[in-house]
């Protein structure tokens, strides 16, 4: 048997009290994708990161196809033959391709030698892996896929033997992301070993040789990918059983709560974001926006909670809701009952140095319950933020501590119980779950769904296609700014709205 | 105007155009790395203090050029350590050095010379001669017919003039100035520093994650910026003028600062915008007023006006200035 291409031995690493890594030993043979798994916080992303050189572990050894190696950082790692693709791309957004490879990577003082013999050798790897990519392109005119690839062919240029990908397929659209995988196939079957950070179940079973399980810093299995199960899988995340899909009845739609009709939105720059789109929710469904990053839904949301402005007609109940000016507000939204739930909580549902209890009074902090004459009631509200954090198992329930020391799937919570607690008949809801857990998916899940059975109208928008289709009841696909097609979440798969998403019409698909 | 004159106020503007393009230039190279550089005219104020004290103690212009460029870089490097290992506010850090140049140089001025806050008078090779080139008429030329230069220059051919008063009798530094221009943008664009130093400014991560040293980098910068910007100071006190005076470089860092928006943080575009600046001070020095169009423009609009065209620019009229994105934001490695 061959030495493994990566070995660990005991690798730990902790961040002042915290532990991140802590004991993990993990052994990768060459030509092989190697998943590793695990929650939010769970390690992976410090390990791997320990492996690149970009912090040095506190206990451990590195071994590399069989020698032990010390790799104090990127120039060592790299020298070792890893590369790694990280999550978001460390590429130079007004440089092209080319100059994003030779980055670091230089022959000389010179840039004219260097640009042309990485121009060689990018064609040469363009027809081996068949990584097609335009050298001469800046990074900011080709998509997300197109600059993953320029990730991977940085890696090769360096001679990676060993290649990290971290969430590959987070911003990728399916058939963007299948590409990938092909090429990844294509990479083992030419001997290189990857390492595959995920936590999409779908990518570790069909694509991966082996998988490990990490939790709370610690490996807790690694098995052979085809003698597992994602049951077994989750559990071994969770450290306890759970619910992959969402139990849920069939919707009983009732009188329309939210039409829209021309909605049209113009960002900042002056670019046209929302098209013109026409959607209605109705009292007791989950309307879900699929689509990938960037086409408008964040926009949507914004003008619908009232964050930016719009023209077009929405009406709520079948009243005019204001898209400019006077009652265009988040305040007025939430008079008219609209609760919101922002896509990026940390900026704009929470302010991350506040206590728990200020941040679930904000938006609601003139009820009348929070007064107390000319003064608000902290202690009502601090009285209330328990009741919240004892309804929605927030850890710890602690009313006193900062929005930023709660991990990811507890300040979502905060968030999701602030909102969904004051019984809207609208609740807009972007990337419920994103950074989340998970044991807090499920759970989050499960009130989404609890709000929708009580005949409350909901919007969401994620850019995780299996949260759309299994939270769902009606599925809609946004792609630059227009509604691409409308469909029953199950009479509809991934591969159709993986299409829509891409820009094919929906009656095409 | 006649022809003379305009040549004559041409002459000007390149003299007056040098301090500015030096400072733009070591703008440039610091903000492209991304490290936002406010400091510009205080490390020209402490460049123009040491290098006029020291040339008139040691009547040696080149000592004190060399003292100038030593005393900005331990400016510049003051900023670099708050901007960059410390991950300071790189405005606020400007700022300070800016207030710590224009009250230090008064200071010790006072304390050496007793001259109320200036240096004596620089004479001799305490100064930068111009650079009398071949075949042009200048001082020598004069001496020699007995007749005072302007009447020799007056009565020669126009290619004459441009040639003696225009390109002929600058100081060395005036022509290092405008070689520099071309240098900056082969080192820039040609080489494998400039990349690496065009990319710390745009995403460090980028730069970090290929192996290269970030801190490295835009201390390199800094320090590129740091000597830049002791010879546009050196130039103040010892070519242009002779001698150091409280605040001498009146604002030029700032006007510098407004070249380098107004130019994009492009070499190129920052000769253009130093010559256009340097003009309307030209200007301003010697007439009260300007007609145009029977118009009477007075002479502190020209002054203002390179704060209003960046401020043009600014506002997106002509075109977008898009600063290096990484700029003003210390580097912080992600967790």
């Amino acid at each position: 048997m061959t030495a493994p291409a990566i070995e660990l031995k005991g690798i730990s690493k902790a961040f002042g009290p915290v532990q991140a890594n802590k004991d993990i030993s993990i052994s990768v043979q060459p030509g092989t994708i190697h998943g590793i798994i695990g929650e939010n916080g769970a390690g992976k992303s410090t390990l791997m990161s320990i492996l690149y050189g970009f912090y040095k572990a506190d206990r451990g050894e590195i071994w590399i196809n069989g020698n032990k190696t010390e790799i104090p950082d990127s120039q060592a790692a790299i020298a070792a033959g890893i590369g790694m693709v990280f999550q978001h791309f460390k590429l130079v957004e007004n440089f092209t391709v080319l100059e994003n490879v030779i980055l670091g990577a230089e022959d000389g003082g010179l840039l004219r030698p260097s640009l042309a013999k990485a121009r060689k050798a990018l064609k040469a790897l363009a027809a081996e892996y068949e990584l097609n990519v335009d050298p001469d392109a800046r990074i900011d005119e080709i998509g997300v896929g197109m600059q993953q690839r320029v990730e991977i062919l940085k890696a090769l240029y360096r001679q990676a033997d060993i290649l990290i990908l971290d969430e590959p397929t987070g911003v990728l659209t399916p058939s963007e992301a299948d590409q990938l995988f092909r090429i990844l196939d294509r990479l083992r079957s030419e001997g290189k070993t990857i390492l595959l950070i995920t936590h999409k179940m779908r990518e570790i079973m069909e694509y991966t040789d082996t998988v490990s399980v990490m939790r709370r810093g610690q490996m807790t299995a690694t098995v052979k990918t085809k003698d597992s199960s994602p049951e077994e899988l989750a559990e071994l995340m969770v450290g306890r059983k759970v619910l992959l899909r969402v139990d849920k009845v069939p919707a009983q739609p009732g009188a329309p709560i939210l039409e829209i009709e021309g909605l049209r939105v113009v960002d900042d720059a002056g670019v046209e974001r929302v098209k013109g789109i026409d959607l209605t929710v109705r009292a007791g469904e989950i309307l879900g926006i699929a689509g990938v990053a960037g086409n408008g839904q964040s926009e949507l949301m914004e003008v619908l909670g009232g964050m930016t402005v719009g023209t077009g007609s929405v009406r709520l109940h079948g009243n005019p809701l204001p898209l400019s000016g006077l009652g265009a507000d988040g305040r007025s939204r939430r008079a008219a009952h609209i609760g919101h739930v922002p896509e990026d909580r940390q900026s704009e549902g929470l302010i991350m140095d506040f206590h728990a209890w200020e941040n679930v009074a904000f938006g609601y902090h003139r009820s009348p319950e929070y007064q107390k004459g000319l003064l608000m009631d902290n202690a009502a509200v601090r009285a209330d933020t328990e009741a919240k954090m004892a309804k929605f198992d927030v850890r710890p329930p602690d009313p006193w501590l900062a929005a930023k020391n709660f991990s990811g799937g507890n300040q979502q919570k905060i968030v999701v119980a602030r909102e969904i607690e004051r019984n809207p008949d609208l609740l807009l809801i972007g990337q419920p779950t994103r950074g989340v857990d998970i044991g807090a998916i499920e759970f989050i899940h499960k009130q989404i769904v609890a709000l929708r059975d009580q005949g409350k109208a909901i919007l969401l928008v994620s850019v995780e296609l299996e949260e759309i289709l299994s939270l769902s009841d009606r599925v809609a696909v946004m792609f630059d700014g227009q509604i691409m097609g409308e469909r029953p979440a199950d009479q509809t798969d991934e591969k159709a709205l993986g299409l829509m998403m891409a820009g094919v019409a929906g009656e095409a698909a | 105007m006649d022809f003379l004159t305009l040549v004559q106020v041409l002459d000007s503007t390149v003299r007056l155009s040098t301090p500015l393009l030096l400072a733009c230039l070591a703008g440039l190279f610091s903000e492209r790395a991304g490290i936002f550089d406010i400091g510009l005219e205080g490390k020209m104020l402490i460049a123009a203090f040491f290098s006029a004290a020291v040339a008139a103690l040691t009547g040696n212009v080149w000592l004190g050029l060399l003292s100038g460029i030593a005393s900005s870089l331990v400016l510049a490097g003051l900023h670099g350590l708050a901007s960059i290992t410390f991950r300071g506010n790189q405005l606020i850090s400007g700022v300070a050095i800016n207030f710590l140049a224009a009250g230090i140089t008064v200071l010790i001025a006072q304390d050496w010379f007793q001259q109320g806050g200036r240096t004596p008078s620089l004479i001799g090779g305490g100064r930068f001669a111009p650079v009398e080139l071949p075949f042009a008429i200048g001082a020598s030329e004069a001496e020699a017919a007995g007749r005072p230069l302007s009447q020799l220059l007056a009565e020669a051919s126009p290619l004459q003039q441009v040639y003696s008063e225009l390109i002929s009798g600058h100081s060395i530094l005036v022509y290092l100035s405008f070689l520099a221009v071309p240098l900056t943008a082969w080192v820039l664009f040609g080489t494998r520093f400039g990349l690496r130093l065009r990319a710390v400014g745009e995403n460090p991560a980028a730069v970090d994650t290929a192996g290269i040293s970030v801190v490295g980098l835009r201390f390199a910068a800094v320090g590129i910026c740091g000597v830049l910007c002791g010879i546009a100071g050196a130039y103040l006190a010892t070519a242009l003028q002779a001698g150091f005076v409280k605040e001498m470089t009146a604002g030029r860092g700032f006007i510098a600062l407004a070249a380098l928006i107004f130019a994009k943080w492009r070499p190129w575009h920052a000769l253009s915008a130093c010559l256009l600046f340097g003009l309307l001070q030209a200007l301003a020095l010697r007439f009260q007023s300007i007609n145009i169009a029977g118009v009477s423009v007075p002479v502190q609009l020209m002054e203002a006006l390179p704060y209003i065209l960046t401020v043009v620019i600014l506002a997106g009229f002509v075109g977008k200035a898009v600063p290096p994105k990484a700029g003003g934001e210390p580097y912080v490695k992600e967790r």
